[in-house]
């Protein structure tokens, strides 16, 4: 059976497997499974350079993970999305380290992601039938950019509102329906709860769905086009030596996974992500600026202006996007080492520097204008205060309605006191009007009956409230219009 | 294909049980590692999730009815309004709740809370009888709360209290209706 199962296979230790193993081995195949998952051949063997997929899906496997725990505390509403960040950061047992390992992790990815592509490009990986596993990889990284921006907004601090403020803004450049584009990505024309809504839907919900398909793809395409191997390798009928992906590749590749789990670790546990006061729509001081990846785009989009916005919002970004998608089209050549494809190994060079040039030009400017810079400054330290207070949990509504009735209309707080104390209403109809076995609640009364029909209603009681034992209720005019007002404001 | 591919293997590696021995080893090692890390990682994540359990999260703070001196000469229950702070999770809810303030059977100061046990009521205390008479369905009980007559299975609850700098402390609790025995609820 066993020579049967595995004639084909790349087998280096077929043996008989018993106890629990061999019994679940054959019912499910595992062990053929783990083989084909360990012993796919690398021409040429196993190198460093090869360690930064298996680095992004440990890092897309920690974000998950990390993603669900942070959701049990956290409410994606304008109202509630702060307080609850401010508590998992500041109340919740190793909150503020989960926080911290989500957030940096976001940042891990994006390095690694930058690694992981340029190995790719600059091996020429993606030569010799590797189109389809080339595209998946750029809309993945779409993805997880994706990712990176709407998870930002969700703590709904100052700092990720008025990132996402500008990032929404650039939207409404697209010429024709820009203006549109924005109000559908924040589900308004302003920033408010609904744009927290749409965030979270796109990043709890809609693109992870779409990067575990195309992670499975991704990977299914890379197996079956088989690994590249060195830059002086065949792209397509590969000739080197081959070597086992299992063990010495697992061992680089766990290398990665320790030194990830290490730096981010320690980061986390001694540097953890700080989180700014509550965003405040009305802070016209305030100078928003993105997360370090977005700073090339953020310098960019300040170098056009006025009808030249279109070429530099829209034309120039979406021709290299079809640029990048297209770089296995476009370069057929089966040569893949970097010094003879000067054309490819220059856009690359050029492109990084751009990127690169952007974001210090960004960071210049900041800190040689001193009113940013100072404002900058301001903001730190408004960051850094109010994660020195204690956690302050959030007054809820009810009791904030409750209490503003009493100091917002006096006439309906002397309705109160003879509502609980003259006639004893509350006796029945319990406090605050909220009702009791013995009577109604009277909350919302006031939207059924008008004031006059109110008092109408205390003078002649119908035959039902009679019955359920409602006193007539025979009170000096203001006296009258008080407990009115008083039962018209609960609510 | 498989021709070529054992020879590349065989090319590669050399075959052998050393090398079986050596792989299975490796493998038992990484394994127990990647438990060992994984199990590592793992503890935070479970503080996290557990907090609430081993935190107490959502707490009733005792509220402050007044200072003792000030009931030191009561001759009648009186009624005080106070405030409730509930805590739960990241909100806390304020509300206000009647209660009396009164002596029990041996002089000391104990307190009520105003629900009736009957059905919920608020419980009005008449001073010219010196009852408590419940409006709803006539139950009526002693100054000191204890049951007299009426539909109500037991006498008005007494709340904990506690003194603490002269001032009078008390924990609001709600208990269930219809039965005779005080039970807390929820």
């Amino acid at each position: 059976m066993r020579g049967n199962d595995n004639k084909g296979e790349i087998d280096p230790s077929p043996r008989p497997k018993a106890g629990l193993w061999g019994w679940l081995n054959r019912r499910t195949g595992v062990d053929d499974l783990l083989r084909r998952a360990l012993y796919e051949p690398i021409p040429g063997g196993a190198r460093f350079a090869y360690i930064f997929g298996s680095g992004l899906l440990f890092i897309f496997i920690s974000q998950a993970i990390t993603g669900v725990f942070l959701a049990l505390y956290y409410v994606p509403s304008a109202d509630h999305a702060h307080t609850t960040v401010a508590y998992i950061t500041k109340a919740v047992t190793a909150g503020a380290f989960l926080r911290s390992l989500h957030a940096y992790g976001a940042s891990a990815m994006v390095v690694v992601l930058f690694l992981h592509l340029s190995q790719t490009y600059v091996y020429g990986s993606y030569k010799g039938r590797r189109e389809l596993l080339w595209l998946s990889g750029c809309v993945l990284f779409g993805l997880i950019l994706g990712m990176a921006f709407t998870g930002y907004l969700l703590p709904w601090d100052q700092r990720s509102y008025f990132a996402t403020a500008v990032g929404t803004n650039a939207i409404s450049e697209v010429p024709g329906i820009g203006e549109y584009l924005k109000r559908l990505v924040r589900g308004g024309t302003e920033m408010g709860t609904l744009t927290i809504s749409r965030f979270f839907v796109a990043h709890v919900f809609l693109i992870p769905a779409c990067i575990f398909a195309l992670v499975a793809s991704h990977i299914f395409l890379f197996r079956k086009a088989g690994a590249a191997g060195p830059p002086d390798e065949d792209p397509f009928e590969p000739k080197q030596k081959t070597e086992l992906f299992y063990p010495r590749q697992v061992l680089m590749d766990l290398s990665l996974t320790a030194l990830l789990i290490a730096g981010l670790g320690l980061l986390c546990f001694f540097v953890p992500m700080q989180l700014g006061p509550p965003a405040n729509p009305a802070d016209a001081q305030y100078v928003p600026r993105p997360e370090w990846y977005y700073l090339p785009i953020f310098q960019w989009l300040k170098y056009w202006h006025g009808s030249a916005a279109i070429i530099g919002v829209l034309v120039i970004p979406t021709v290299l996007a079809f640029a990048v998608l297209a770089v296995p089209f476009l370069d057929r050549s089966v040569e893949r080492r970097p010094w003879k494809r000067p054309i490819a190994m220059g856009a690359y060079a050029f492109l990084l520097c751009g990127l690169v040039g952007l974001a210090l030009r960004s960071q210049y400017l900041d800190r040689h204008d001193p009113g940013v810079a100072l404002q900058l400054a301001k903001q730190k330290a408004d960051e850094t205060e109010f994660m020195r207070k204690p956690f302050e949990p959030e007054l809820s509504s009810a009791s904030l309605a409750a209490a503003n009735v009493t100091l917002a209309d006096p006439l309906a707080a002397k309705g109160k006191t003879i509502f609980e104390g003259q006639y004893a209403c509350n006796a029945c109809h319990g406090d605050g009007g909220v009702g009791t076995a013995a009577a109604p609640a009277l909350i919302g009364v006031g939207a059924k009956f008008p004031p006059n029909k109110l008092a109408d209603l205390f003078a002649h009681p119908t035959a039902k409230m009679t019955a359920g034992g409602m006193p007539k209720i025979d009170l000096p005019g203001d006296d009258l219009k008080a407990l009115i007002a008083y039962v018209e404001s609960l609510k | 294909m498989s021709q070529s591919d054992s020879e590349q293997t065989q090319t590669s590696l050399p075959s052998g049980p050393s090398l079986e021995s050596r792989r299975s080893f490796l493998g038992v090692l990484l394994g127990l590692g990647s438990f060992c890390v994984g199990a590592l990682l793992s503890v935070p994540l479970i503080r996290f999730a557990l907090f609430p359990l081993l935190r107490r999260s959502t707490e009733l703070k005792s509220s402050a009815v007044g200072s003792v001196s000030e009931f030191s000469s009561l001759t009648e229950p009186a009624m005080r309004t106070i405030q409730i702070e509930q805590v739960d999770g990241w909100r806390k809810a304020i509300s206000e709740k009647a209660i009396y303030v009164t002596k029990d059977s041996q002089g000391q100061l104990q307190v009520l809370s105003s629900i009736c046990p009957h059905l919920g009521c608020t419980v009005p205390w008449d001073g010219d009888k010196k009852k408590f008479a419940c409006a709803c369905h006539n139950s009526i009980f002693a100054p000191d709360g204890a049951r007299i007559s009426g539909p109500s299975l037991r006498g008005m609850d007494t709340l904990e209290t506690s003194v603490e700098d002269g001032q009078l402390l008390v924990k609001f609790q709600y208990f269930r209706q219809l039965v005779s025995d005080k039970e807390v609820v929820g």
